[in-house]
């Protein structure tokens, strides 16, 4: 087994027995914060396509992790007010149901993201970062500025929604679905990652005109890993919305979008674990660090800092050498 | 009708007053090695990235299998059968020498939209990459990492690369820049099988490489082709010489 093999199987294992030993122990604190790092981590792997294999550092997930929130928010609010969301044309009601939030979730996340990204991926560089932050930033205003949900103030949900067969107030029960969604994905990135299209994305990030010369358009590769990214991190909005069964446009802030870039570099960029392993150590610090000051955002700082002088390939890359390569 | 796999017809590009390309029509016939040199600065660099569809030009037309490609994209000239070696190695230098190969299959099969399946267990992917590699020499190293591979066989990579494409035309700048007189010659005798395949149009400097290739040689000076023929032709033409192969000789 590979170095890198059982820093995943740790991090698998750390998210499996710290929320069963905080569930026997009574702790339901400790399973929320590790719900939120497996959410972080969903959301981180889902920019990781993006900014690790694709190379397109967008500081605009936020939109989307915001766009999967408020499809929550908005579907809910409405199934508790019993007010439909719309009558004419067709009557579209509001739901409680996780699995079909989930669903309208990534599909608008996903249309925002082809958007958001047929006109950005035009620009390279440090155009691309700014452009993606100038949609981040408008989807931001905008929800500050929609009175119907909540303006600056965000939308509260009551119940947290429901998923058939479980009881999803009880923590620990929707930290399982969390923690199944972040597999399930994770399972499907690592397939995507060994498929034509991964080897293409990742060999087009590294030379783009080897890529059209071989006949693959650089921009459509870019163009569905944008979309695939923005969909997963639209679901990591949804589930976060749903823990905290609280909507705001802080969602879509521009230090949401920075923070998911922290966990993807922090862990390690291009690694299918690297996103998980980042999202885990920022909450951990958060957590004890948060705990001794206020400034804990300083020695955050200085970590990060350290990663990009000294070890590039993020934490991941420190503990399990240079990626492996495919033969 | 001509049997000219890839032709240009009167291509003209200037950038300002320098003109870069003038009025060039040259054809690249079935089975054939037709070798481009000239000096620095000729413009055979612009000519290429024409021909190959990083430039647009600002006259003339560029033919691929009798189709008009003039104004076709650079991956849509690749799909339909253009494959091209570059003077500086293109390489996903942190992929497998393997996986690089593979690039050319991809683009070729239309499969780089393919998500779930993997690439390296996909036989008709394989195949191709391995048998390419397998042609230029390189089948040891198909589990190194590219960045491993010596600058000799970064350019047996590249034109791995433009054979699993399996194309109908190759555009290849400089294949033998950097290899040394053993690898030279490996090259050499592998470019002379393979415009049974395909027809080469090769950049080279390397003379004795293109005048034991070449089935015609074409001269470009100060943007312009100054003289096409045989190797014995060129040689023997006088303004060639005077522009030329005077100095080098």
């Amino acid at each position: 087994m590979t170095r890198e093999a059982l820093v995943n199987g740790a991090l698998i294992a750390g998210l499996v027995l710290v929320p069963l030993w905080a569930w026997m122990a009574d702790e339901p604190f400790i399973i929320t914060l590790t719900t939120r790092a497996a959410i972080f981590a969903l959301a981180a792997v889902g920019l990781n396509l993006c900014l690790g294999t694709g190379g397109l550092v967008s500081l605009g997930h936020a939109a989307f992790f915001g766009i999967g929130g408020y499809a929550m928010g908005i579907l809910a609010s409405h199934a508790q007010s019993y007010q439909p969301i719309m009558e004419t044309p067709f009557l579209i009601n509001g739901t409680k149901s996780m699995p079909i939030i989930w669903l309208v979730a990534c599909l608008a996340s996903g249309l925002a993201a082809a958007l958001i990204g047929a006109l950005s991926l035009r620009t390279a560089g440090v155009y691309f970062i700014m452009i993606t932050l100038a949609f981040g930033q408008m989807l931001y205003y905008f929800a500050i500025s929609w009175p119907a949900y909540g303006g600056e103030d965000g939308l509260s949900i009551y119940v947290r929604n429901g998923f058939p067969g479980l009881n999803t107030l009880d923590p620990i029960q929707f930290y399982a679905l969390v923690f199944c969604i972040l597999m399930l994905t994770l399972g499907l990135m690592s397939r995507l990652m060994k498929s034509p299209f991964g080897l293409a994305l990742n060999a087009a990030r590294q030379s783009p005109l080897r890529a059209s010369t071989v006949g693959i358009s650089p921009y459509r590769l870019r163009l569905l890993a944008f979309t695939l990214s923005g969909m997963i991190t639209g679901l990591a909005g949804a589930l976060f919305a749903d823990l905290n069964r609280f909507v705001s446009p802080s969602m879509f802030s521009w230090q949401t979008s920075g923070e998911i870039i922290v966990f993807v570099i922090l862990g390690g960029t291009a690694r299918l674990f690297g996103p998980v392993a980042g999202a885990v150590v920022f909450i951990l610090l958060e957590h004890v660090l948060g705990g001794i000051s206020d400034y804990w955002h300083i020695h955050l700082g200085l970590l990060l800092l350290a990663v990009v002088l000294f070890a590039p390939g993020g934490l991941l890359g420190l503990i399990a050498g240079r990626r492996k390569i495919h033969v | 009708m001509s049997d000219a796999v890839l032709e240009t017809r009167n291509l003209s590009k200037r950038f300002g007053a320098l003109v870069a390309s003038d009025d060039i029509s040259l054809s690249l016939k079935t089975g054939e090695i037709h070798a481009l040199i000239g000096p620095n600065g000729a413009g055979k660099s612009t000519l290429i990235a024409q021909i190959s569809g990083a430039l647009r030009p600002d006259e003339g037309r560029i033919f691929l299998d009798h189709q008009e490609i003039t104004h076709v994209s650079m991956p849509k000239r690749a799909r339909r059968g253009l494959g091209r070696s570059f003077q500086i190695s293109e390489l996903a230098l942190d992929d497998s020498v393997l996986e690089n190969a593979m690039l050319g299959a991809i683009g070729a099969t239309g499969s780089a939209f393919s998500l779930f399946r993997p690439a390296l267990k996909t036989d008709d992917l394989r195949q191709r990459a391995e048998e390419a590699l397998f042609r230029v020499g390189l089948k040891d190293q198909m589990q190194s990492r590219a960045s491993e591979l010596s600058h000799g066989q970064r350019r047996q990579l590249e034109v791995a690369i433009a054979l699993t494409l399996k194309p109908k035309a190759f555009v290849m700048d400089e294949p033998m820049a950097g290899l040394g007189a053993e690898g030279s010659k490996t090259m050499v005798g592998f470019l002379d099988g393979l415009r049974q395949e395909a027809p080469i149009l090769l950049v080279e400097h390397d003379m004795d490489a293109v005048f034991a290739l070449a089935d015609r040689v074409s001269v470009l000076v100060y943007g312009k082709i100054i003289a096409t023929g045989t190797v014995q032709d060129i040689r023997a033409n006088p303004d060639v010489r005077a522009a030329y192969l005077g100095d080098m000789e």
